[in-house]
């Protein structure tokens, strides 16, 4: 408990006096997360349009499949990732290993599922509201999955949301494929298992109190920049 | 609203510049857990130039990583895979820096007196007698290799309920053992750096079997060409100087020395 | 450009389940005036208009226009029962259609001005169409259809469940596209309507055809005994 305590004392403390390697740090995880948010919902969002408006006869395999890559443990993405990276391996020249780079594409691997599966359920039922009008209106694919995505954008909002909260608390590939070298791939969650290893609770729990806060702050942020509560529920 | 957000999105682009005189270094979490890095690398960035970026990762994964060619050189503690390292022509060679101790960490009670032991094996023996819990890093790390050589060395095979592999960094096996409590094979570094201390005690310590080599091994650019040969000898040329036999042997923890200099 | 019309309709069936919707249905429609579709509740009246309108799925029998299939798709529209509103304002929902025919959006924000304005949600342009009441939707959902200037307007029931001003303004618009040219098929279970505004009306029984008449001829002398009992207000099974 007096951990707990510790922990809240220490992370007011890195905020107050803006701790430098803190900022950084801080810096850093959302530069990575953003980047790879914004790079998963552009593979994730025409995904879960595309099954929510094509019948086709491997769709229900793509879903369970989709759905059960939700479910991958990030360690193993990091592996697969690092494998493929690594200078031995086949993307090895490019030498992103140990690179925010690769951060960001094992981050991107491990919620474009999450991402598309969650904006799947959402324009499934838009989609049936829309069907008979899209289709008397002689609308292209395109189009359809066009008009789902931009009338879903609220449900699509909680989808990247979903999204960026499971990229910026994840610690278990990034950790590989990142290295969690210091001023160069550390983020908050890497950080935390340091200060854990070392034994640093109240450390630990202060930079996990900030990441909470950051979470928080980006969901508002988004949600203020969408003006969800203004315009009211649609 | 939108020029905030594109402010925002350069500051955090920028955060990170590029450097040109960088290599990666892995070390075990020992080392990285010591504080040592943190007094050695603004040193070596102000006499060389070179930005050591530190891959903290154990001895088995750091093996690893050098034979994929990801990093440039290694700092490690574990002789026999070391040797077979540059054996199978991984590595150029193996340079000896520094050597600090292992120690004998156990519930501050000694319920299986190891206190009174005048050997690590007799220490060792006394603890598989009681079946007192220990706790064995288990993830062929150094500090693990190490381990399990004492264990050896003292004709004993540790098995059965009191004796727990958990998989884990050294401070995760810390903090495992102050949980249960148990007995442990720590470094000195570690234990002295750890933060969550309570309920446990160093029991033993001093055996020169006990010993721990540090080596420095570059990575052989005949296997990966892209490697900073280099780089990895201005640091190895740095590492054995001087300037870094004051600093490493004048690092202390609460007025302890942890590691002597031994390079050639 | 060569006509929508005749429209024919021959042997067309929709079954789903093994159960048969509507049809066998032998049809033929010209390209002038108003077309009424009547019918007890489950006859058939929307699964008929959704077949013509190339919607539903054939299961037997053929549809054939005067043109070929893609003009004559892009010639028309459907006003379903229940109003279908994107989530958007009102004028983007107008707008829509001409969107989705590339026309850039300032010029098809301006038309659906227009056309929001003549049906009477000009004060509303700008809001969020599920905030619209029942009436004010189905004539957003008119004013979309009639965007394009289709040649063929499908509606639905599209009075189904307004009340008498609402309805009265609806067939004013009604009225209004017929009289510049657009062809109307429209189904509705209101007898009243179906006198004020049918040039011809269709009868339909369990899916089939029961009576095809124009207008005073139809109410005045039905031929058949359902027809009469339904004209009556009684109930037909
Ligand atoms: N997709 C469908 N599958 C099975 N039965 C249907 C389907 N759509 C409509 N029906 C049934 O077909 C019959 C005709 O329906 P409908 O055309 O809606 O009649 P109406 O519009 O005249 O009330 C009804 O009995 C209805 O329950
Ligand atoms: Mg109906």
């Amino acid at each position: 408990m007096s951990d707990l305590w510790e922990g809240i004392g220490q992370a007011l403390w890195l905020l107050v006096t803006l701790d430098a390697d803190l900022v950084e740090i801080t810096l850093r995880s959302l530069r990575v997360t953003l980047t790879a948010l914004v790079i998963a919902c552009a593979i994730a969002l025409p995904i879960g349009a595309f099954l929510a408006v094509r019948r086709f006869r491997a769709r229900r395999f793509t879903i369970a499949l989709l759905n059960a890559l939700m479910g991958l443990p990030p360690v193993v993405v990091g592996l697969i990732v690092y494998v493929l990276l690594s200078r031995s391996g086949p993307f090895g020249v490019m030498g992103l290993i140990f690179t925010p780079t690769a951060m960001i594409i094992a981050q991107v691997v491990i919620i474009v599922p999450l991402i598309s599966s969650i904006a799947h359920q959402a324009l499934r039922e838009l989609w049936s509201d829309y069907h008979d009008l899209l289709i008397s209106l002689n609308t292209t694919q395109r189009q359809r999955m066009a008009a789902l995505l931009w009338d879903g954008r609220r449900a699509l909002l909680t989808a990247a949301l979903a999204g960026f909260g499971r990229a910026i608390g994840e610690v278990g590939a990034i950790m590989i494929v990142g290295g969690n070298i210091d001023h160069h791939t550390r983020v908050l969650t890497t950080a935390i298992a340091l200060e854990t290893g070392k034994g640093d609770f109240a450390m630990a729990l202060g930079l996990g109190f900030v990441l909470i806060l950051l979470a928080i702050a980006v969901n508002l942020a988004i949600h203020i920049i969408g003006r969800t509560e203004q315009e009211g529920r649609w | 609203m939108k020029s905030l957000l594109t402010g925002l999105w350069v500051a955090l682009a920028t955060s990170s510049a590029a450097f040109a005189d960088d290599m990666k270094l892995a070390v075990t979490t020992s080392f990285q857990n010591s504080g040592l890095a943190d007094v050695l690398l603004p040193a070596i960035k102000e006499d060389t130039g070179i930005d050591v970026q530190l891959l903290v990762v154990g001895t088995g994964q750091a093996l690893r990583l050098s034979e994929a060619g990801d990093v440039d050189a290694i700092l490690v503690h574990s002789r026999t895979a070391e040797e077979a390292f540059v054996a199978a022509g991984y590595g150029t060679h193996r340079r000896e820096i520094m050597y600090n101790d292992f120690v004998f960490i156990g519930p501050d009670t000694d319920p299986a007196d190891i206190k009174a032991a005048d050997t690590a094996s007799v220490a060792l023996a006394k603890i598989a007698d009681a079946k007192s819990p220990f706790v064995s890093r288990g993830d062929d790390s150094g500090t693990h290799k190490a381990e399990l050589k004492l264990w050896a060395a003292a004709d004993l095979t540790p098995a059965g309920n009191w004796y727990r592999k958990v998989g884990a960094g050294m401070g995760a096996t810390l903090n495992i053992a102050s949980g249960m409590p148990a007995y442990v094979i720590s470094d000195r570094a570690s234990w002295l750096n750890f933060g969550n201390k309570d309920g446990l005690a160093l029991l033993f310590a001093g055996d020169p079997v006990l010993f721990n080599q540090y080596a420095f091994l570059p990575v052989n650019p005949a296997k990966h060409p892209h490697v900073k040969a280099d780089l990895a000898q201005t640091l190895e040329d740095w590492l054995t100087s001087g300037t870094a036999k004051a600093l490493i042997d004048g690092y202390e923890i609460n007025g302890e020395t942890l590691f002597t200099f031994n390079a050639e | 450009m060569r006509s929508l019309f005749p429209l024919t309709l021959t042997g067309a069936t929709i079954r789903r389940k093994g159960k048969r919707l509507v049809g066998p249905i032998d049809l033929t429609l010209q390209d002038q005036g108003i077309t009424i579709v009547i019918g007890p509740n489950g006859a058939g009246k929307t699964s008929l208009l959704r077949m013509m309108h190339g919607i539903a799925r054939l299961s037997d029998g053929a549809i054939n226009w005067g043109c070929d299939l893609d003009t004559a798709h892009a010639a028309q529209s459907f006003v379903f029962q229940q109003p279908i509103l994107l989530r958007r304002s009102v004028r983007d929902n107008i707008a829509y259609p001409l969107r989705l025919r590339g026309i850039a959006k300032a010029m098809a924000r301006a038309q659906a001005d227009t056309a929001g304005t003549r049906v009477g949600l000009g004060p509303m342009l700008d809001r969020p169409a599920t905030f619209l009441s029942g009436g004010e939707r189905q004539k957003l959902a008119i004013a979309r259809a009639l965007i394009t200037k289709p040649a063929l307007l499908f509606l639905d029931e599209p009075c189904a469940s307004l009340d008498g001003r609402a309805t009265r303004e609806i067939e004013e618009i009604l009225r209004q596209a017929a009289t510049s040219g657009t062809r109307l098929i429209m189904s509705t279970h209101d007898m009243g309507q179906a006198r004020r505004l049918a040039d011809d009306v269709l009868f339909l029984l369990k899916g089939h055809i029961h009576e095809h008449a124009p207008t005073p001829l139809f109410f005045d002398q039905p031929q058949t005994a359902e027809a009469a009992a339904f004209l009556n207000g009684d109930i037909v099974e």
